[in-house]
């Protein structure tokens, strides 16, 4: 079995040669953008997506998401803040292509990464978090066993109105048990 | 009119990081396991002034993007460093950002400084930057944090479950979030 391998997705290197310029489309659809980021849309550079994906630093694991069917790049996801000593890590995923939302991908590769996070990286803990009424976010993680850990009220701003950041969380205990009832 | 005064304090007030004057006395603190734990979840270990002087210059350089705001806490009488207080990982389009104070020495713990500081750097935050809300973190081991922020205003909002082990036990981080209209109605 490869570890990075799942039902409909696998998870690669991301190719800067390639890979810049569908991302950088992604970077131009601002509902994407506001659901994966933070920080104010911003319409980015293929040359600075090139760059970022060159840098690849080792503090973080990384991934293009590329479906089984025809390699086609689709998504982002990545442990983007692991503390090694407690063995957590902060995880993130965005599926840029349209097409596949709401098609069970993201909870694949989602899969894929929990895998590599928990039996290879062996951490004991992954975080995460997202906006306020992000329903198919929330499914996906529930249905990969993430459970509901609070809220930081108010936390983000977007048209006018004041929205909650949700935390999740999932042990390595409970990650293993639904991986052997699989 | 204006607040008269931001920077100064009853007990205490509020003065820039100074790494000359103060990495001596800062590395001094790092030699103290419990404070370092009751700090932070990073991993303790003892600093020299040089590495405290780079650690300050790391910091800077958060201060010049404006995305963090350090001060150095020092008594009024003396001019003595007891601490410091720092706003960071600020969010200007949502108006968010955490807090973090700390007193290095035991012996200025439980004087009222700490509850002195924490109301200069709300007031800072919420009058001068104009941040909507703030977040605290702290392990659950950390009781007195807790009571310490809640007092202040602040509520539990997530509980990070066993993210944090010490001594051989896992333990909660707790995140604390307190919104500019709570500490207005508070004040």
């Amino acid at each position: 079995m490869d570890i990075l391998t799942g039902r409909l997705t696998r998870l690669t290197a991301a190719n800067p040669d390639t890979d810049a310029e569908i991302i950088a489309r992604w970077s131009r659809d601002s509902h994407f953008w506001r659901l994966a980021h933070t920080d104010p849309a911003y319409p980015t550079l293929e040359q600075t997506i090139k760059r970022k994906l060159e840098e690849r630093p080792i503090d973080r694991q990384g991934f293009a998401i590329r479906t089984l069917a025809d390699d086609r790049l689709i998504g982002l996801i990545g442990l983007y803040t692991i503390f090694w000593p407690q063995r957590e890590a902060f995880m993130g995923i965005q599926i840029g292509e349209r097409d596949y939302w709401g098609r069970g991908y993201g909870t694949d590769a989602l899969r894929v990464l929990l895998r590599n996070a928990f039996e290879e990286l062996n951490l004991q803990r992954v975080s995460l978090s997202f906006l306020e009424g992000n329903e198919r976010a929330k499914r996906s993680y529930e249905n990969c066993g993430f459970r509901y850990e609070g809220r930081q009220r108010h936390a983000w701003a977007y048209d006018g109105r004041r929205w909650d950041e949700l935390f999740m969380g999932l042990l390595r205990d409970e990650w293993l048990i639904i991986a052997n009832d699989k | 009119m204006l607040t008269d005064q931001l920077f100064e304090g009853q007990h205490i007030r509020f003065a820039p990081p100074d790494a000359d004057r103060d990495a001596e006395r800062v590395s001094k603190w790092t030699h103290d396991p419990e404070y370092l734990r009751l700090l932070s979840a990073d991993i303790a270990k003892p600093l020299s002034p040089g590495q405290i002087k780079k650690q300050y210059e790391e910091l800077d350089k958060d201060a010049e993007k404006h995305n963090a705001f350090n001060f150095a806490v020092r008594l009024q009488e003396d001019d003595r460093l007891i601490g410091f207080a720092r706003l960071y990982r600020i969010e200007w389009t949502h108006g968010t950002g955490s807090v973090q104070i700390g007193l290095g020495d035991r012996n200025d713990r439980g004087k009222g400084y700490g509850t002195e500081v924490l109301h200069m750097l709300l007031r800072y935050a919420f009058d001068e930057l104009n941040l909507y809300r703030l977040a605290a973190m702290t392990v659950e081991y950390n009781t007195g944090a807790i009571r310490f922020f809640e007092r202040a205003g602040f509520n539990v909002e997530v509980r990070r479950r066993q993210a944090v082990q010490r001594d051989g036990k896992r333990w909660d981080v707790l995140m604390l979030g307190l919104l500019c209209d709570e500490w207005k109605r508070a004040e």
